[in-house]
């Protein structure tokens, strides 16, 4: 059968079972893009600019645990995705990135359009190619699943000259690749010591990362280990849904932002269970002085995060829900009445403040009054800033994969279009993207893509006109000397998202907000939610950055 | 590949590659972007040209665990293996940086 590099291309996505690609298309990609417009399967969301197709991917990928694809031409294209790329490394997302590149013969002439896709992506990918001919296709495509869903998943970036697009080869029908799944063995003396550090601790905690929440039944395993041992448990920014936030043993976030009751109960604890998680500096604080008192098990599907921030003493490389099955038979059943009442005094006198809860036009009221209206089902995405961090602390999240943000990176502009995708795959929710004036304005043309799709996405803004957390850090850090952090006009935002045909509701001049928000998250389809906040509100309790966890400034009550 | 001015205690790795353009430029940039010297690199292909072997001469850094782990994460590398100073590799070649 005698097919050419693109129709090969579409035919191996196909057969990988992708039916959502996010992409924008261009000279260099185009004969993809003619032999995608043939596919029955996949379908095409056509962005506004090419980080929000990777951020659509990447929602997609969120949402699912599997791999997204998204696609961009040579050149800008390429430059373009980076950012979204980036952000699903540092998060641990698998992504297909394909890019078109200009033909063999002119690659290395700066010819239009050329940009060296494959050295830019080297740092920002978990492997790339640059594929030589068409045939190479047949393996690259199916191992570069492979790849982003292996072991610690991540992005995988393809990048495929116009010449190999419209070569065409005689294939046999393409082989079929299922991905080889051979759990890593566990080290039975390892789990052994672990099980007896747990069994013999007085004051443990159970420490969840993202990836709890990428490997499959991470996060009902590790609640089952919490609840066996009584396990007090706090959660990333990446793991918060693993454990319910109203669950009777969740401490909440750690770290820059957590409650105070958190990391004080972190600086008591003379056991730290650390779970496909990987001691990042907004969680740790000072990483020398993080949980002092605390024996280390470390247990990651990575080893090589195993001893690089704090030294372990057992480490086990392993899946999180494989690991924590072998390990649960070996855990005592156990009350700990001690501990846990001690964590209890901690809530009862360091909790969360969330001053102004009640009022609906406030921040942590603006949150509080959104959950009441949805259900668990509904997904929550956010940008980056202030809103994020309250978002975190605040919102009653009860289930993994419930939860969309942009951790490590911490990448402005990815809650909209990640939202987008949320809703692509997953049309029945409701879903959420809590953002902020400054985050929303990185990617507000994907507005126009969530238009495109009716995508069941409410947009709740809370705007302060500003860069909040640059604010606050200025107003804490830099005496209060606040420069390019407040924006000379003021956006009407309302305007703007009926430009783009979507609804939206303004709740500061409602006579009734809750009523109003109710019937927005209500209806279906995209819709903006706009709140003014108080520049003036900060995020806290604050670690100061490069502090110890235990030097939180405010929050208390 | 500045030297530094007081010799630090060197290792040489051994690492054996898939042999493709784009693989010495990954191993290479695992250490550059970590701002970890690389004072000596040698790099030829292996019998059939199937794969690579890449000698580095780098110092004795308490970094250099992590390295190994993170050389071993990369989808090219097929084996790593450290070996001391003394190691024949690169002092057989100092007559041709005379």
């Amino acid at each position: 059968m005698k097919m050419n590099g693109a129709q090969l291309t579409i035919r191996l996505l196909e057969r990988r079972g992708v039916d959502v690609i996010a992409g924008i298309p261009g000279g260099a990609i185009l004969p993809i893009y003619d032999a995608l417009s043939q596919s029955r399967q996949i379908r095409h969301v056509l962005a506004r600019h090419e980080q929000g197709a990777g951020f659509i991917a990447q929602g997609i990928a969120r949402v699912t645990g599997r791999p997204a694809v998204c696609m961009a031409s040579s050149g800008p294209g390429v430059t373009n995705l980076l950012t979204s790329i980036a952000d699903a490394k540092l998060d641990s997302i698998p992504l297909v990135a394909i890019t078109g590149q200009v033909p063999r013969t002119m690659i290395g002439t700066d010819a239009f359009q050329e940009v060296d896709a494959y050295g830019l992506s080297i740092p920002i990918t978990k492997h790339n190619f640059l594929v030589g001919s068409a045939r190479e296709l047949l393996r690259i495509i199916p191992r570069a699943f492979d790849i982003a869903t292996r072991g610690r998943p991540g992005p995988v970036w393809i990048d495929i000259p116009k010449d190999v697009q419209t070569e065409i080869i005689d294939v046999e029908d393409a082989p079929v690749t299922e991905p080889a799944v051979s759990p890593p063995m566990l080290d039975d003396s390892a789990l052994d010591l672990a099980a007896e550090l747990i069994n013999t601790a007085e004051r443990p905690i159970l420490y969840l990362g993202g990836g709890t929440i990428n490997s499959a039944g991470g996060a009902a395993t590790a609640t089952a280990l919490a609840e066996r041992a009584s396990l007090p448990t706090t959660m990333t920014l990446m793991a918060l849904g693993a454990l319910p936030l109203d669950h009777p043993l969740s401490l909440g976030m750690l770290g820059m932002h957590a409650a105070r009751y958190t990391n004080l109960a972190m600086e008591a604890c003379d056991l730290l269970i650390a779970v496909g998680a990987r001691f990042d500096d907004r969680a740790t604080g000072d990483a020398r002085r993080f949980c002092p008192g605390a024996r280390i098990v470390h247990i990651d599907i990575d080893p090589s995060e195993l001893n690089k921030i704090k030294s372990a003493y057992v480490g086990i490389t392993g899946d999180v829900a494989h690991t924590l099955a072998a390990l649960l038979p070996r855990v005592k059943t156990q009350r700990r009445e001690r501990w846990i009442e001690r964590i209890a005094t901690l809530k009862r006198e360091f909790p969360l403040v969330m001053p102004a809860v009640d009022d609906p036009r406030s921040h942590y009221g603006l949150i509080r009054a959104v959950a009441e209206c949805v259900d668990d089902s509904a997904i929550v995405t956010t940008d980056v800033g202030q809103h994020q961090m309250w978002v975190a602390q605040s919102y009653p999240l009860r289930r993994p994969r419930q939860w969309i943000t942009s951790g490590g990176l911490g990448t402005m502009g990815f809650g909209m279009p990640a939202a987008i995708g949320a809703a692509l795959a997953a049309p029945d929710r409701t879903v959420i993207c809590f953002t902020g004036d400054g985050s929303l304005l990185m990617n507000i043309q994907e507005l126009a893509t969530a238009a495109d799709h009716a995508a069941n996405i409410k947009i709740v803004l809370m705007n302060n006109n500003s860069l909040g957390l640059v604010h606050q850090q200025q107003d804490l850090f830099y005496g209060k000397r606040i420069y390019a952090s407040r924006y000379a006009s003021r956006t009407d935002f309302l305007a703007i998202a009926r430009g783009f045909g979507i609804g939206a509701v303004d709740l500061d001049t409602a006579t009734d907000p809750k009523a109003v928000l109710r019937g927005a998250l209500r209806a279906r389809g995209p819709c903006l939610i706009h709140a003014t906040i108080d520049v003036q509100e900060k995020v806290f309790p604050m670690v100061p950055p490069g502090a110890a966890n235990r030097e939180m400034i405010e929050g208390l009550l | 590949m500045n030297a530094g001015a007081t010799p630090t205690p060197k290792t040489v790795l051994e690492i054996t590659v898939n042999n493709h353009p784009g693989v010495l430029i990954h191993v290479c940039s695992l250490f550059s972007r970590r701002t970890y010297n690389l004072d000596g690199i040698l790099c030829m292909p292996l019998g059939d040209g199937a794969e690579s072997r890449i000698w580095l001469l780098v110092n004795e850094d308490r970094r250099l665990e992590q390295m190994e782990k993170q050389l071993l994460k990369l989808e090219d590398v097929r084996a790593v293996r450290r070996h001391g100073a003394s190691h024949d590799v690169f002092l057989r070649l100092e007559e041709f940086f005379r």
